[in-house]
């Protein structure tokens, strides 16, 4: 974070991201607050190129601003009443009290831990360092997530085979 | 080999703008004005290249599909019609631009806006000839996928704030058919990383000159499977469904006019020039051509290759008819996904076999290049044969999801195929 141009680009998409974020809860149309969380989640990815985590950032938009998001939508206007907007809920006060905790916890966290700014020299090749990783070290946590998402997509499927799929008409 | 390397050596372009910048550091510029001016340069160059090439290739398109369908084609704007796009462009710049009532303001005018920006920004990692690449990105595979699938975001924005049934529609297609093919597009691309061992497009071009082979030769089926859902992504007929004309009107630009208009019509032209240029970065081998490449420009050839593979879209569109999307949809999911999934396991296995059997690279390849082509014809042919000879009753002749949501409702049973 020496050179200038790190740390403008740091200030500036940190103002990207947390404007946009800010946005998403703001905004009564439920389509512009999709639309300022991809922007949101572009500025993420912004700020892990800051960090040289290239492969990280290609990620994140690959996969939320690419896949995440459209699915966000295509749940919004497959939903019959969905684009009525942002109604007003009676949850209101619970979810403030929840937004707060979490904030006030992750703040605390952030402030109260002693960062350390390692001196190690930066990774050449990132993809292959994760996937090394991801297959070698870390293979136990990375098969479980694949079968929780493969049990996901299955339950999926059968929530949504109507029962006459294969008995034809 | 010749190589002058002095600043009027335009076989390699990268010379002049190299002269350049060692020329502005001579005169003692801080680090950064060199830095930001090689990447004006690049920006300014590939801007307009695209301006140029879409141009052209309105005209060619019109030209070579109406000789194909028989007809003259536009022939009275200038010598044999060539002024034809200048007229089409200005014509759409005098245009009223026409927002719908009701319509959603600020998305109805980002969208044009927005489609254009991943389309120009894949060129950045594409490289056009030796050290003339704006950013020979370590991840630059994964980020032309990741570039690619915000298209969709623009395409929906456009036909949701149009407040237009059919606009709707044609963006939900869009989704539909991006979802199943993007799935595709990884699958094969992986497969083409897999066996180079490496994400850099630079690194890609490199392997396949080195080795004298194109990647064309290894993996037909990639090949195949990126082509096909290159043709999806670029909205060009046959698999132009999201705007099909007989079907939604124009689907998720109805109700654009004007530059509006003329934003996504040159947006889809250079999501075209993008796909060509991956196809001919990965499969055919980019800017090198055995050896040609030290006597003629780099940039060149690999114009020229791009050309070439865009013709071949133009081609399709001018022979083919549209699919339905029932049918694109079952040809992602039944015919190009186990395709593109038994191509990984091949190529992953032949990528060990050559590490493991100490095979030397010319037996090797060779080895590969005639297994995979007999399996790839072999695999198209017997998979077609099984997926066109299944039980009728198993054939399904309408999506059942629309029904159950009770979208759509037809008086009497859809007839069996």
């Amino acid at each position: 974070m020496d050179d200038t141009g790190t740390v403008v680009a740091f200030y500036m998409l940190s103002a990207l991201t947390i404007v946009s974020a800010l946005g998403v809860v703001v905004v009564r149309n439920l389509i512009h607050a999709v639309v300022f969380l991809i922007l949101s989640f572009v500025g993420v990815a912004g700020l892990y190129i800051t960090l040289s985590a290239d492969f990280v950032a290609v990620t994140q938009v690959l996969i939320y601003a690419g896949a995440v998001s459209v699915l966000i939508l295509f749940a919004i206007v497959l939903t019959p009443t969905g684009d009525r907007g942002n109604q007003e809920t009676f949850l209101r006060l619970p979810a403030l009290l929840l937004a707060l905790l979490v904030a006030f916890t992750l703040g605390y966290v952030a402030i109260d831990t002693d960062w350390a700014i390692s001196d190690r020299e930066g990774f050449q090749q990132t993809a292959s360092t994760i996937g090394e990783a991801l297959l070698d070290k870390y293979v136990l946590p990375f098969e479980i997530a694949s079968v929780l998402l493969l049990v996901a997509m299955m339950g999926a499927i059968v929530l949504v085979r109507p029962d006459s799929a294969m008995e034809g008409e | 080999m010749i190589r002058l390397a002095e600043w009027y050596d335009f076989r390699d372009l990268g010379n002049t703008v190299g002269s350049l910048l060692d020329q502005i550091r001579d005169w003692g510029a801080p680090d950064w004005v060199p830095y930001v001016v090689s990447g004006l340069i690049g920006v300014v160059a590939i801007l307009l290249w695209t301006v140029l090439s879409v141009l052209a290739f309105i005209w060619i398109e019109r030209r070579v599909v109406g000789l194909m369908q028989n007809r003259i084609g536009p022939n009275r704007v200038g010598p044999n019609g060539l002024l034809q796009p200048v007229a089409d462009a200005l014509k759409l710049l005098f245009k009223e631009p026409i927002t719908t009532r009701e319509a959603d303001r600020i998305l109805f005018w980002l969208a044009p806006i927005v489609v254009f920006v991943p389309t120009i920004v894949v060129f950045a990692v594409i490289p056009f000839g030796e050290r003339m690449v704006l950013a020979d990105l370590n991840v630059g595979v994964l980020f032309l996928i990741a570039v690619g699938s915000l298209n969709t975001i623009a395409i929906f924005m456009a036909g949701w704030s149009s407040n237009n049934k059919y606009a709707l529609i044609g963006a939900m297609r869009t989704i539909a058919m991006l979802i199943s093919y993007e799935l595709i597009q990884v699958l094969v691309l992986l497969a083409a990383v897999l066996f180079v061992g490496s994400m850099r497009l630079g690194d890609i071009v490199a392997w396949q000159a080195g080795y004298g082979v194109w990647l064309l030769f290894l993996q037909p089926l990639g090949l195949l499977g990126y082509i096909v859902s290159g043709a999806v992504e670029m909205n060009r007929s046959p698999t132009d469904i999201a705007e099909a004309e007989s079907e939604i009107v124009a689907g998720y630009h109805t109700e654009y006019g004007g530059i509006k208009f003329g934003f996504f019509y040159q947006a889809e032209y250079l999501a075209g020039f993008a796909i060509a240029a991956v196809i001919v970065t990965l499969y055919m081998g980019g800017w090198t051509l055995w050896g040609v490449e030290d006597w003629v420009p780099g940039w060149l050839i690999f114009l020229a290759k791009l050309y070439g593979v865009f013709f071949i879209y133009i081609w399709s569109r001018g022979t083919l008819p549209r699919l339905r999307i029932d049918q694109l949809m079952a040809f992602a999911w039944k015919f190009l996904l186990p395709l593109s999934l038994v191509n990984v396991m091949i190529i992953g296995g032949e990528k060990l076999l050559w590490q493991e059997a100490e095979l030397s690279s010319g037996e090797a390849l060779s080895l590969f290049g005639v297994v995979n082509w007999a399996v790839a014809v072999v695999l198209i042919v017997g998979w077609a044969w099984v997926l066109g000879h299944q039980r009728p009753e198993r054939v399904a002749h309408r999506a059942v999801l629309t029904q159950e949501v009770g979208a759509i409702h037809f008086g009497e049973p859809a007839p069996t195929v």
